[in-house]
């Protein structure tokens, strides 16, 4: 009795959603693929015209772009590789039992709620100022030259950032996926006599490959659009030094107004995200299988 | 390890344990400290970590110079509003799809997950041009809009595992009984679902809290939640430490206690299932 009636429901009870989110993909994107063939700009009205490939030719051979695109590497490949290894050992130490357990969690992976804004503000002027802050004040005490992070190692400073707020979504996951380990076999290897490091070889890590693989792909995702960070603290300055993919098309829309240039570079950034997402997605399904 | 080793390496575990908990919460704990300094205070060297004259002056000025507390409602208009819409969007859709699915059903779930990965950057244009063209720049409702799409993928995922996991034979039973449809949603699928509902919610509410390139992109004075307003700190102008350090705290702390307590759901969430 339930099949057609309930499939008829069923439908109605998921168009609302699935059409929405059609029309929110599909709108703006039809869009930003149309006016990356044309020469647009809001400053000079009535001038818009058909130019081709025109705008992705300046957009892919602007110097700008390659200096966005290695910074937009570096950061992303820089804060992975400091939250993967960073999270691998947190939560290994957090896997331990010890007095506080619940407490140090909470305390760790509070930096993942912060907005951020307030992160990067809070760590550009109250740790990382050159004469004020706190960075400094060590450095000195120490008897050593304080660093001005922003101006000598301006892309370092925004990944420490960015990674101080992504280390405690590794953590979480990570942590998570090694208290699903099976206690027997831990005991069974330890039974064998394997030591801790080659427990942790050919046992834990294994058995972290596929969280490893998740937090590598999501945190990817989300790391190709850092914004606001580089927006508060840099401007993408000194000079491009800081500028990322996200950050030039930002620029060339809402700061310059070339509407057809930047929805060339905002195409260009779609496929960047897809090679990424291309991957996640056929992870995620096979999991959904089992 | 050798069990008898235990005690000493929990004592070690707890030191290296709290040392590294204290290190990762330090810039927070931070800025709640320098929150309640003088202006003086905050850029002192060396600097006061206890020992000064504790003064809630920088809430009062922060509030009286800046109306803060429109902000404040802004940030919890546009999460909330977007979540709640959200909601009511997914829940119907995830209850089907966990419960009459088709051969489909995992077609569409994919997609949805594939349109949360496109770069905001790639339609930053055509919405912005789009918003100013419906006089919806720097308003919340053009807001809660963007965040409702933002987030709706989120939300389906997260409701479609829990809905996932209410066993399928309730609803039948509740069927052979002759339960219709609407009964069988409030009096058998609702007071299971609520707990997913609730989790799903928390998280939405903490990610559109947050959420960082719209809020910016697509609002000034009017609409800006607490993102852009802490973000207007920037300025050369906003070299008053204890005064972002007050804003701050009262734009985290609501959303941190909201986030310890959502902490068991948002590896789930946040990994739409792949990690459990």
């Amino acid at each position: 009795m339930a099949t057609l009636q309930t499939r008829a429901t069923a439908r109605i009870m998921m168009s609302p959603a699935v059409i929405l989110l059609f029309l929110w993909m599909i709108v703006p994107l039809v869009m930003t693929l149309y006016f990356s063939f044309l020469r647009y700009n809001l400053l000079m009205p009535g001038t818009e015209e058909y130019i081709g490939f025109l705008n992705y030719q300046y957009f892919l051979t602007d110097p700008a772009f390659f200096t966005a695109l290695a910074n937009t590497l570096i950061l992303v490949g820089g804060t992975l590789l400091i939250t993967v290894i960073g999270g691998i050992l947190l939560a290994l130490v957090l896997d331990q039992p010890f007095f506080g357990q619940g407490i140090v969690r909470l305390l760790v992976i509070a930096p993942f709620f912060v907005m951020p804004t307030v992160s990067a503000l809070v760590w550009k002027n109250m740790l990382m100022h050159p004469v004020n802050g706190l960075f400094a004040w060590i450095a000195r005490s120490f008897g050593l030259q304080p660093i001005d992070w922003f101006a000598q190692v301006p892309l370092f400073s925004i990944i420490l950032i960015v990674a101080w707020q992504w280390l405690p979504f590794a953590t979480l996951i990570l942590l998570t996926a090694l208290q699903s380990l099976d206690g027997e076999q831990k005991e069974a290897a330890e039974m064998d006599g394997a030591g801790a490091i080659s427990r942790f070889i050919y046992l834990v890590l294994p058995h972290l490959s596929r969280a490893i693989t998740v937090v590598i792909l999501i945190q990817t995702i989300f790391l190709l659009s850092v914004f606001a960070e580089i927006l508060v603290t840099t401007n993408g300055g000194p000079g491009i030094q800081t500028t990322n993919i996200t950050y030039l098309i930002y620029m060339q829309a809402l700061l310059q107004f070339d509407v057809g240039g930047a929805s060339a570079g905002g195409i260009v950034a779609v496929v960047l995200a897809n090679i990424v997402a291309f991957f996640l997605i056929r992870l995620i399904g096979k999991n959904l299988e089992r | 390890m050798a069990r008898s080793t235990t005690t000493r390496s929990k004592i070690i575990f707890t030191v290296i344990g709290w040392t590294i908990g204290f290190l990762i919460f330090f810039p927070i704990l931070w800025t709640f400290l320098t929150s309640f300094k003088s202006e003086g205070t905050a850029i002192a060297t060396p600097p006061q970590f206890l020992f000064f004259d504790w003064t809630l002056e920088n809430y009062h000025e922060v509030q009286s110079r800046s109306d803060y507390f429109k902000h404040f409602t802004n940030s919890v208009v546009i999460s909330v509003g977007s979540t709640l819409i959200g909601l009511a969007l997914a829940i119907p859709a995830a209850w089907a799809m966990a419960f009459s699915p088709t051969k489909r059903t995992k077609d569409i779930l994919m997609w949805m997950l594939s349109t949360k990965m496109m770069p905001a950057v790639g339609v930053l244009v055509p919405l912005y041009l789009i918003f100013r063209d419906w006089g919806l720049l720097d308003t919340r409702l053009g807001l809660v809009a963007v965040l409702t799409m933002i987030n709706l993928p989120i939300i389906v995922w997260m409701l479609y595992t829990y809905f996932k996991e209410i066993p399928g034979e309730i609803l039948e039973a509740a069927r052979m009984d002759g339960a219709s449809l609407m009964k069988e949603i409030v009096y058998v699928l609702t007071p299971m679902a609520v707990p997913g509902i609730a989790s799903t919610m928390l998280l939405n509410i903490i990610l559109a809290w947050n959420e960082a390139f719209w809020t910016l992109n697509l609002t000034a004075a009017n609409a800006a939640p607490l993102t852009a307003f802490i973000a207007s700190y920037s300025s050369p102008e906003g070299l008053f430490w204890a005064k972002l350090s007050a804003a701050s705290t009262m734009a985290i702390a609501p959303i941190l206690i909201m986030g310890w307590f959502s902490q068991k759901q948002l590896v789930r969430g946040l990994t739409f299932g792949a990690v459990k």
